[in-house]
């Protein structure tokens, strides 16, 4: 056993877990966060992807130990309250989404990749970026459509910024 | 309409959960001193169980309880089921070996389960089913069908000579026989069926809580059918009477057909839990899910058609080997017969059919519908057809299909189904139109200046939704009714609560149903809820599956609304001292008509509970319910054309435009219908180009994970043009076909006709990965 100590959207934590625990079983099982997803395993669907220090990290392949330290950002962790993140916004208005599952996880590695790219996305580059992420319900038209209108709307709520 | 009311795009209720991680399903869910299952599997595809040896593992830390598959014998808990008798064609009964939730003797697939380990943890659970020594017996396996059926192949079960499950047929042998005799032109065609694993995002999981007290079990679920779960779990399997066992399917991630069946997981997590007297939670991983969930498709067919020398066709001959994997699994008898041949007519107008099924045995995972179920197999069969037969009568294939559509309805087809309405001319001008199909060969001579083969490919789908009414599906051998049932609550203070017995597990009910309730009533969504997934709160169901929620559960609503309407009314009337004939319901009031007489519908159902002037005799209290059973299947239809490239280097191809031209009758909420749309044809397009559930000659699954499993991903697939054609569907008064499936169903004929056509050769099997393509074109 080992005590993490990180930041889980905003807030301090010290959770003492088995060393061979992964990440995402800290958030769910210890923290209670269950927005984040295990899809697959084996790293290849992306349901379980966080934010670690600002960056979207597969948290079903990390030891919760490496995340000691770190700030970690769940879907939990992006509205304001009752404010949407504008790729939540996005996501529902453009039917992104049919069962959920792999949604936490597209909305966190989504919003990475608005981050990485700034304005310059188009669809090609938003449908290879998504390759780490699966979804059997959407066939990806209306999340590929989401993304797109999400960094428009990012790129506006900065400027307001 | 109205903002909110039928036709509107109207934003999903239940988002808001979903994009916040707030969603519930069963894995989140946690009970005071769960215990955690681990299932021990077969590595052997075939083998004896000798022994097991689980003293080490009792004595772990933590482990609670070994529990193997004698234990489920002496606790004279049930086998499997399968709920679909079908005949084979010398009148004997399908034959079935015994499907033990937990192998007692003899495994027959890489996966099935021999004991479970119960434990505090889900590690130590996985840590203690390491030092479980279970001695087997290796036997000789078979996987594929061509092997099972030869004389001297390994036996699985004594019931099933030669691993037969049933050899059947449908049609007119004499009078197809007769059609080639006289054939002007004869078309044969061989295809496989890729087999596919279904992999909703979520993987299934169970939580069992038994109460010692009240003798009564609380089963949490990823069922898209919470009630037939109950039934099957209570009539068949022993564990408990339906009053006393509980099942919820809280929010699900995906079903597809997968999660409709009954499987030895959340059966034994329920005996586990009375006998360790804990709740017992199971989650399944990726690759138990590959293992354990009921595959699709697989399906080996020889077709024959005839044609007169106007193109016309005059006959189809079909033999069909479909695999059912290792045991029958809940519905999968009825997959390669009832859902599959009685579409062998496609679109078109054929006068004889014969088709002839055999079902086979093989140690693989068991097969079961999934996303389309038997449909699809059926319409990329005919699909190929048509356009091998274009290629060889030297026509244009949508010409050829044109001359061959049914234009006159109803139209009795040789294979049981009666096609209510359509107008297939109309859809595939749409798609033709849209992907400006006259352009073609000017494009493929630009795309050929460039190097790159272009190809384009037509698909023309039917298929037969709703899977109802009761009769005809129980003359059919369904051990089922397939009706559904529905409950309309108004609350005191004019908040509706709809209790349904199908389940949303993506598709939207929560908000689409709502919009039934705004167009009737007048009243905003919002004041509306969708209860569903829970045994306790719905009386009964038969869930969601064959696209039947729209056409028979909003069906169920609607009947039941009507009757709660017209209660309402007459309490109206009585208020507004008015004649019930008199009262409208506009903007949610109840008017009198033509008058400025009115009352608002709160104020109604406030009367409804207060009761202190009501019509005399009238009883208080506004709550109406229905179960409603269709005429006919629903039949929707469409025309999809794909237009490709290949590059004759690689064997890649690469999408140009997919268009898809879908008529669904009435669409309740657009938005949803594309959604539905867009996630079949992904699914269409990913058994045509990656998808493939292989296993070795011994057995061995060699794609059990997503490492070795090809999921479409965004890069794989194009964006979508969709249009839609409208005939109202006559067998339900919302004229609603159903969308979830057609995708699926139509997409794959669709890309390999492109590809066959870009490459200059008919013959190319699913998945047409670059490999397989690139082998194809420099074949000699």
């Amino acid at each position: 056993m080992s005590t993490v100590k990180l930041t889980v959207n905003g807030k301090a934590v010290a959770v003492d877990v088995e060393d061979r625990t992964l990440l995402v079983h800290l958030l769910r099982d210890h923290l209670n966060l269950t927005g984040t997803h295990v899809g697959c395993d084996t790293s290849q669907c992306g349901a379980c992807v966080v934010h670690l220090d600002g960056k979207a990290v597969k948290s079903c392949t990390m030891l919760a130990g490496q995340a000691d330290g770190a700030n970690v950002t769940t879907i939990e962790g992006i509205a304001k309250g009752d404010e949407l993140h504008p790729m939540q916004a996005a996501f529902r208005d453009n039917h992104g989404l049919q069962c959920g599952y792999c949604t936490p996880g597209m909305i966190m590695s989504a919003i990475d990749i608005v981050h990485r790219h700034g304005g310059q996305l188009d669809e090609p580059t938003v449908r290879q970026e998504l390759e780490g992420n699966i979804c059997r319900c959407t066939g990806y038209h209306n999340i590929v459509k989401a993304v797109l209108d999400a960094a428009g709307r990012m790129k506006v709520s900065q400027a307001a910024e | 309409m109205g903002v909110e009311g039928i036709g509107a795009r109207v934003v999903r209720k239940e988002d808001k959960r979903f994009i916040t991680g707030k969603g519930r399903y069963v894995d989140d869910i946690k009970l005071l001193g769960m215990t955690h299952a681990h299932f021990i599997r077969s590595p052997h595809a075939h083998a004896k169980v000798k022994k097991i040896d689980s003293s080490a593992a009792l004595k772990m830390p933590g482990v609670v309880a070994v529990l193997t598959g004698q234990e489920l014998v002496d606790d004279k808990v049930g086998n499997l089921i399968c709920g679909w008798a079908i005949t084979s064609k010398d009148g004997t009964p399908m034959k079935m070996g015994a499907w033990p939730a937990m192998a007692p003797e003899t495994v027959r697939f890489v996966g099935q389960a021999v004991a479970v380990v119960i434990a505090d943890s889900k590690n130590l659970a996985r840590d203690a089913a390491e030092s479980v020594v279970v001695d087997y017996e290796e036997l000789p396996a078979v996987a594929d069908m061509q092997s099972a059926i030869k004389a001297g192949a390994p036996q699985l079960h004594p019931e099933a000579p030669g691993n037969q499950v049933y050899d059947w047929v449908i049609g007119d042998e004499g009078a197809t026989d007769a059609a080639f005799a006289k054939a002007a032109n004869v078309v044969k065609l061989d295809v496989t069926n890729n087999r596919l694993a279904p992999n909703a995002m979520e993987p299934r999981a169970a939580i069992a809580d038994y109460d010692a007290a009240e003798e009564h079990f609380t089963l949490y679920t990823t069922s898209q059918n919470p009630h037939v779960a109950r039934l099957v779990l209570s009539a068949f399997y022993n564990i408990a009477p339906e009053h006393k066992l509980r099942v919820i399917a809280p929010d699900v991630g995906g079903g597809f057909g997968s999660k409709i069946f009954i499987y030895p997981e959340e059966m034994v997590a329920l005996w586990a839990s009375k006998k360790v007297g804990r709740p017992v939670k199971w989650t399944g991983d990726r690759t138990e899910a590959f293992l354990t969930d009921a595959h699709g498709r697989d399906h080996v067919t020889h077709a024959e058609m005839a044609f007169d020398a106007n193109n016309k066709i005059t006959g189809l001959k079909v033999k069909t080997y479909a695999n059912f994997g290792a045991y029958m699994s809940l519905f999968s008898s009825s997959v390669p017969t009832y859902l599959y041949a009685t579409l062998l007519s496609g679109q078109y107008n054929i006068p004889a059919i014969h088709a002839e099924v055999v079902g086979v045995y093989t140690n693989t995972t068991p097969v079961d519908a999934y996303r389309g179920a038997g449909r699809p197999e059926a319409s990329y069969l005919i699909e190929r057809l048509m356009e091998t037969a274009a290629r060889q009568l030297k026509v244009d294939p949508a010409q050829l299909r044109r001359t061959n559509f049914i234009t006159q309805f109803p139209h009795q087809t040789p294979v049981i189904m009666a096609y209510d309405t359509g107008d297939f001319n109309a859809s595939l001008d749409a798609a033709m139109k849209a992907i400006d199909y006259a352009g073609f060969a000017a494009r493929k001579a630009q795309a050929k200046s460039q190097g790159k083969l272009r190809g384009i490919g037509v698909s023309c789908y039917i298929e037969a939704c709703g899977i109802a009414p009761s009769k005809a599906v129980g003359s059919l051998g369904a051990g089922v009714g397939l009706w559904e049932s529905a409950e309309v609550r108004v609350n005191p203070v004019g908040t509706i609560e709809i209790l349904t017995g199908s389940h949303s597990h993506g598709q939207g009910h929560e908000t689409t149903f709502c919009q039934l309730v705004a167009e009737r009533l007048g009243v905003p969504i919002s004041q509306v809820s969708i209860v569903h997934g829970d045994t306790d709160k719905v009386q009964f169901g038969m869930g969601t599956y064959g696209s039947r929620s729209a056409a028979v559960g909003l069906t169920a609503i609607l009947k039941a609304m009507e009757k709660m309407e017209s209660k309402a009314k007459k309490i109206a009337a009585h208020a507004l001292e008015a004649s019930e004939g008199d009262i409208v319901i506009e903007n949610g009031e109840f008017k009198v008509a033509g008058t400025d007489k009115a009352i608002a519908f709160p104020m109604v159902a406030l009367a409804a509970y207060t009761a202190h002037n009501l019509p005399d005799g009238m009883e208080p209290g506004l709550k109406e319910s229905a179960f409603y059973d269709p005429t006919n299947f629903t039949f929707p239809a469409g025309a999809y054309i794909c237009e490709l490239e290949v590059d004759p280097g690689t064997g890649k191809t690469s999408f140009v435009n997919f268009v898809a031209a879908d008529d669904f009758g009435r669409l309740i909420n657009p938005m949803i219908v594309e959604g539905q749309v867009h996630g079949g044809l992904a699914q269409g397009i990913g058994q045509a180009l990656l998808e493939h559930a292989i296993y070795d000659a011994n057995g061995q699954p060699v794609t059990a994970s997503f490492m070795d499993y090809s999921m479409p991903r965004a890069d794989d697939l194009p964006s979508f043009n969709l249009s839609h054609t409208t005939t109202l569907c006559p067998g339900n008064p919302l004229g609603i076909k159903g969308c979830g499936e057609a995708g699926a169903i139509g997409a794959s004929a669709a890309v390999i006709n492109a590809i066959t056509d870009a490459i200059g050769k008919n013959n190319l099997e699913m998945p047409a990965t670059p490999d397989r393509v690139w082998r194809t074109i420099h074949a000699a």
